[in-house]
Formats: C-alpha cells, structure tokens, sequence
C-alpha cells in the first residue's frame, strides 16, 4: 500500500501520530531568515504537555501540518514549507512559555492582512493541548512591508495639508453616544470646532439609526465643519463614520463624504481586515484621511494569556493603511499601563523600533520608508493631565476629550478652548526647556489666570484619576537601581 | 476675528523674548528658521510670500531676531509667522509654525453658500483681505 511503512522501523513517514517536534516544527539551531516572519507566542501549555511539544504544535498548526502524518507531504518541499519553533523560554514565577517560531515569506500572500492573519492566529488558538496562548509580536521583514502601501497619508503628510505643526492634534467624540439628531448633533460639532479643537468624530457605534441617518448627519456636520474653518481660518475635519453592514453600503458614505468635501472619515475595527484595507486603498485614491477606531480589540488584547496583544494590531493596521487609530492614553478610563503604550506608540510612529522587554517589544521591528500612523489617545483625559500625557505620549499624537469638552460648565467652546490653551501653554514651556512634567500643575495655573474656560476645567475636574491594577503588563520590569 | 493657525494661536501674543526663546529651540534641534509673511490668510493658502531664503546657516537667534524685525518694519500690516524646518530621513518637514505678527485689523473671512440639489451646499471660504482690500 503506497504510504504505509508496516513492519519497518518507524520514519518520519509512518503512519499515525507523532510527536511536531520530531516532524521538523522544532529546530533549536535555525537561525532566523532576514525574510522570515517571526512571532513570539505566550503559551501555557496542559499538564503533562512539553513546552517544547507545544510550541511545535503551534509551529506546526500554524503552517503545514496536521494532527497526524501525512503522506502528501512528501509531494512538497516541506522543510521550506514548515514554520519552526527555534526558541522556548519559561516566564519565571509562572507557568507561562514565550515561544519564538519563523514563517517563511512563501507562505503570505503579498499585501493581505487577511491572509497573515488567518495564517498566523487562524487555527491554533482553539489547540485543546494549551490552555492558553497570545500572540505577543510579530516581526514583518522589509521584505512583506514593500507589499503593503501602508498609511494612506501618514504622520508628517497629514500635518502638511492641515497646516499644523509642532503640538499634539486636538479631538472630541460628540457626546451623548446615542440619541442625537442629525441637527443638534451639528451643533455639537460647530461648537467644539469654533472653540479651538482640530477635529471632532462620531462615536464607533454611530452608523446610521433610526435616531439618526447617516445622510442627514453628513450634512449637517460639513455645515458645522466649514463654519468652524470661516470663523477661525483653521482647516478643521469632522471623522464621518462610514461603518456599515456592506462593503458596498461603505464605499456609497465613503462617496458622500468626499463629495460634501469631509477631509477625514472613520471606520471601526469591526468591518473586518479586508474592509479595512479596501477602504485605506480608497483613501489613498480621495485623498481623505482614514480614521481607525479599534472597536472591539479588548476582547482580545487585555488578558495577558489568552488572545493577540494590541502591539500586533497595531503593526497589522499600520500595514493595511490607516492614518489614525486609537492605541491608549495611559491616564485615561481604558486600558493601558504606560510601558505598553509607549511600545504600541513606538511601533506607530518610529522607522525603526528597537527590541524593549520593559515595553513588550520582542522583535526589531523595521518599517523601512513606510509613514507612520498618528495614535490616538482618547477615554477619560482631561485639561489637567496635559502635562503627563505630553510627557508619556509625546507631541505627535490625536489627543482627544470628548466628556473633557463637551462637559465643561460654560458650553463646549469653552471646553475646547480650555483643552487648547492647556496644551499650547504646555508646548511653549517645555520647548523654553522648563521641567513641564514636574512644573506641569503650575504652568496650567498660570495659563488659567487669563484663561476663564481652563480655570473651570481645572477647578471641575481636579481631582479624577483612573488609578486601576493594569490587566496586562509586560513581564520586563525596571528594577530600581 | 483673530485667526488661530500656527502653534500659539491661544496664547497671548509672544513678546520678543518668548518669540526668541522658541527660535532657540529650533536652533537647538537643528531645524533651521524661516520667515514667511502674508495678506491672505485663507487657511488653505500654503505658501506665503518668503521673507528671503530659509537661514540655514544662521545659528544664532539673536541675528534671526534682528531680520525678524526688519521685515516687520517692511511689512508693518501683514501676517508673519516662523517656521523651524526638520529634513531628517523620514520627516523633511515643518517641525514648528507660529505666528508673530498679525495686522491691526484682522477682516476674517466670509463663508460663501451655493445651495446645490439634495439638500447639499458647497462652501467657499473667502479672505476679507483679499476681497475687500484696504485703501
């Protein structure tokens, strides 16, 4: 019977099951290919379960194999083909692995995040024999990058067509998150605009409603949006969400947006990778800058054990093509330690990312020529903050304060020019080389002696802070010296 | 109508000495300064009249304040602003941009509406000071 070795000494070829790590899906001397795609794996394996079996297992059922031999593989160049697992390390005080593993460049399709994707996380993290795994990083060589387009505009062209240079950009979701209409949801918009924020955007899970339909919001927010720019001679943008049931439904907003002459529209994480690339294609092609909110991500990102970490999506998204997407604010209502944000922050913006334990950074991550995206730190910051999300997060960076404008006591405007005149007066000092994170409350009090509508922000939200346990820290800790 | 462009829109007009303050930390940074100046400050009017070529080699912000004033006393009833310029691999841009003159009088700007079908307007924004000159 062709394929079967009955009686003869058992081969990598037999019949039946055999360990992944005796079918080449563990190779402790491979040396990484500049073209490979690296990940590095937290995986907790079952009792009784080698950490080195398991990370073959993931090797394996992430590339080639199956769950037993099978003789068509010797119709292939399977030692190409098959990703290896080359590293194992235990976490130390816990009963948790970091596997490494290499992906040959063959195995991708050019420029398909739903390709990557559903070859790298599409299958194993179901395995019965983990009881846990997370993708931690992913190293994408030039190789991969040169296949993708990446951001639409990118960091440096987008503040090259709004005319603004040298301070982080300033945003609000329109609050109430539901309920609006059309009209007064305009009006939300105008008022912030005029008050001094760059940009105001719908919330995720505002798409078109019986409460309100996206055509009518389309119209009264570029009504708002081109006042806002007459009155302050800004260039000011509104984020249309163009989220939608179809990818047709998408491309007719999409339209709409650019004919009403929007500047900017949004989609969520939750149209899927495919939409979203399409849509950064779309973009690139309008010239309308492309907003990402990452909707849903923390059913997957947060736990350290099980799931894949926002560092990842973070890489996948810069691939695909987004300008802006929402990556944490540290001092925020939402997760996010700081030495994780800074990691996803670094893998936004930088070229070339460095290896960081302290930061979660497993892989030199080089991203070539490709623009960066502008993170977006949004969720429970306010006026009083500045200073530290300037020093945690850096100058090139959405900030944005929904509740923080739109809840201010004297009106929105005012709100927004509290946030505005905060980070400006925060921008001059630390350029003047004043010690703004140490000095930081009392530049703000300065600044709010001829500011009526920062003193109020100040004076309202002082004392709030989110001083939560972080559900996911790197395992690098700095230990005082 | 105070036009809000560039870094410092919100904050009182800067004296000389925190104008040259920022223009140290440019030089710091090695971004060399340039000064541009304007009567149209429509927002999507990108390139402003150059007050001569950017000063690559000039290091010292004392003299960068000094053509600074020259070309206030040239153009006592325009806008001006100063620019730090950033050509590192991966950025070649404006790393700073601010505003250190303004008119007496600042007209703003009209908001023309043209009424087209379903319900659409397509705007123009108009420059009072390019509409409605002075003198």
């Amino acid at each position: 019977m062709a394929g079967s070795n009955d009686g003869a000494p058992k081969s990598r070829w037999s019949s039946g099951v055999a360990p992944y790590v005796e079918m080449g899906y563990w190779d402790a001397d491979y040396q990484p290919k500049d073209t490979d795609i690296l990940c590095a794996f937290r995986l907790v394996p079952q009792e009784g379960v080698d950490p080195i079996e398991a990370a073959a297992a993931v090797a394996g059922e992430s590339s080639t194999a199956t769950w037993t031999v099978v003789w068509t593989d010797r119709l292939t160049a399977h030692e190409h083909f098959q990703a290896k697992a080359y590293r194992v390390d235990r976490v130390p005080g816990t009963d948790q692995y970091i596997a490494y593993i290499a992906y040959d460049i063959d195995l991708f399709e050019e420029g398909s995040i739903a390709n990557l994707t559903s070859s790298i996380i599409g299958n194993v993290f179901g395995f019965k024999a983990l009881k846990s795994l997370r993708l931690e990083d992913m190293r994408i060589p030039p190789i991969y990058t040169k296949t993708f387009l990446g951001p639409p505009h990118g960091i440096v062209m987008e503040r090259e067509f709004l005319n603004k240079f040298g301070r982080p950009l300033i945003g609000a979701t329109t609050k109430p998150k539901l309920g609006l209409s059309a009209r007064n949801y305009g009006r939300v918009v105008y008022e912030a605009l005029r008050g001094g924020l760059d940009f105001v955007k719908d919330d995720e899970n505002i798409n078109s409603q019986p409460f309100m339909r996206w055509r009518d919001r389309f119209l009264f927010c570029m009504e708002a949006v081109n006042k806002a720019a007459a009155v302050t001679g800004e260039v000011k943008g509104h984020y249309l969400n163009i989220t939608a049931g179809t990818m047709e439904q998408m491309y007719e907003r999409a339209e709409f947006a650019k004919e009403l002459g929007s500047i900017i529209v949004m989609i969520d994480l939750t149209v899927g990778y495919t939409a979203i690339q399409s849509m950064a294609n779309w973009c690139r092609k309008n010239s309308v800058i492309l907003h990402l909110h990452r909707a849903g991500h923390s059913t997957y990102t947060r736990q350290k054990t099980h799931g894949i970490s926002f560092r990842v999506i973070s890489k996948w998204m810069r691939l695909s093509g987004v300008d802006h997407i929402h990556a944490g604010t540290v001092v925020g209502k939402l997760e996010g330690d700081p030495n994780s944000v800074q990691g996803f922050y670094a893998t936004l913006r930088e070229s070339k990312v460095a290896i960081n334990p302290v930061q979660g950074l497993y892989f030199e991550q080089d991203w070539g020529s490709m623009p960066g995206v502008f993170p977006v730190a949004s969720g429970g910051i306010h006026a009083g903050q500045i200073h530290q999300l300037l020093h945690l997060l850096g100058e090139d960076v959405v900030m944005q304060f929904g509740g923080g404008t739109i809840g201010h006591p004297d009106g929105i405007a005012e709100g927004a020019a509290a946030n505005r005149v905060a980070i400006e007066a925060m921008i001059q000092a630390r350029n003047e080389g004043r010690d703004y994170l140490n000095e930081g409350p009392e530049i703000l009090e300065r600044a709010a002696k001829w500011s009526p509508s920062l003193a109020k922000a100040l004076e309202i939200w002082k004392d709030i802070t989110f001083d939560y346990a972080s559900t996911d820290t790197p395992d690098a800790v700095v230990t005082p010296s | 109508m105070r036009i809000t462009q560039g870094t410092f829109s919100y904050l009182p007009d800067f004296t000389d000495e925190q104008i040259q303050a920022q223009i140290q930390y440019c030089l710091n940074n090695n971004w060399p300064i340039a000064i541009e100046y304007t009567d149209d400050p429509h927002p999507r009017n990108v390139y402003w009249d150059m007050y001569g070529l950017p000063l690559f080699d000039i290091k010292d912000a004392v003299a960068i304040m000094q053509t600074l004033s020259e070309c206030k006393a040239t153009f006592p009833q325009h806008y001006i602003r100063i620019s730090g310029y950033d050509r590192s691999l991966g950025r070649a841009t404006t790393a700073l941009q601010f505003i250190v003159q303004r008119p007496d009088d600042e007209p703003g700007f009209y908001l023309d509406r043209q009424e087209v079908s379903d319900r659409q307007v397509r705007y123009t924004i108009r420059s009072h000071s390019v509409t409605r000159p002075r003198g």
